[in-house]
């Protein structure tokens, strides 16, 4: 699955049991990708030992989506497997 | 390696486990014959003098003079950082442009990315516990703390820098400098303003 500028994708929920850059603040909420960024190590990969590009996508997240309140938004860059389509 | 890390405000990285791990592993790199302290040492001070926030205002000062310039800024900052001597950044540079809408801001919630390159070393404001948990969840506020009020009407975009990116602010070119040349516009560009934490 890859995505493109303009989809609405999920970060992941769930908390994994190993070394991850998915931030906890945006786990389980829906923004949009606004950019692509390149294939990057995977760091939960890397962490392991083992080398695996993946896709990074700059994601835009609304404030009140993941805090409650804030008129600002919050873009935050996120590996392939930290996302699901929305 | 001893005179670099000793300045900066706010929290005292010396006591973090990090710096510990830091020291360690540098020990284990001179003791496995892979690298000197001097050579540790030498890196260190060509990073410390090369990277300074000159390089990246005199980027931002070239896009406010250069169209031509300011579009490649934006649309590839690894090909505009290449034409000031940066062609090896080993990340992905993205510059974020401030416009009468939008005011950007840069963070680093999981550590303390950044452009060090073009920016100079990060500041301990960067880098505490406060900056990073606040300026994705109340930027207004942080921003007020930093002096910058913005009119009512600006959105605040902040960007995570959570991957290989590292992100830039373009300050918006401030009013009444007509006619200056790049080299005057670049002296007016701060750090804090190509973080985001100040307007220029």
């Amino acid at each position: 699955m890859s995505y493109a500028v303009g989809d609405r994708v999920r970060a992941r929920a769930g908390d994994p049991d190993h070394h991850t850059r998915l931030p906890r603040y945006v786990r389980g909420q829906a923004g949009q990708v606004v950019a692509l960024l390149g294939d990057w190590a995977l760091p939960d990969a890397s962490a392991a030992g083992v080398t695996r590009k993946e896709t990074c996508y700059a994601v835009r997240f609304a404030a009140a989506d993941l805090f409650g309140s804030g008129d600002h938004s919050v873009t935050v860059d996120l590996w392939e497997s930290y996302l699901d389509r929305a | 390696m001893t005179a670099h890390n000793h300045a900066h405000d706010g929290e005292d990285h010396h006591d973090l486990p990090a710096a510990a791990r830091v020291r360690r592993l540098e020990e284990r790199l001179i003791a496995a014959g892979l690298a000197s302290d001097e050579e540790i040492d030498a890196y260190l001070a060509r990073l410390y003098t090369s990277a300074t926030p000159v390089n990246g205002a005199r980027m931002a000062a070239r896009a406010w003079t250069d169209p031509g310039y300011r579009e490649l800024l934006i649309n590839d900052g690894n090909a505009a950082a290449a034409q000031f001597g940066f062609g090896e950044l080993g990340y992905r540079l993205r510059i974020v442009e401030n416009t009468p809408e939008t005011h950007n801001v840069i963070v680093c919630t999981l550590c303390s990315c950044y452009p060090v390159s073009l920016l100079g070393p990060s500041p301990g404001w960067y880098k505490s516990f406060a900056y990073r948990s606040r300026t994705v969840r109340e930027p207004l506020s942080v921003l007020a703390e930093f002096g910058v009020a913005l009119p009512e009407d600006v959105r605040i975009s902040v960007w995570d820098s959570t991957s290989e990116a590292r992100y830039m602010v373009l300050p918006a070119r401030p009013a009444g400098t007509d006619g200056m040349t790049a080299a005057k516009l670049a002296e007016l560009v701060t750090l804090n303003g190509l973080i985001g934490t100040a307007l220029v």
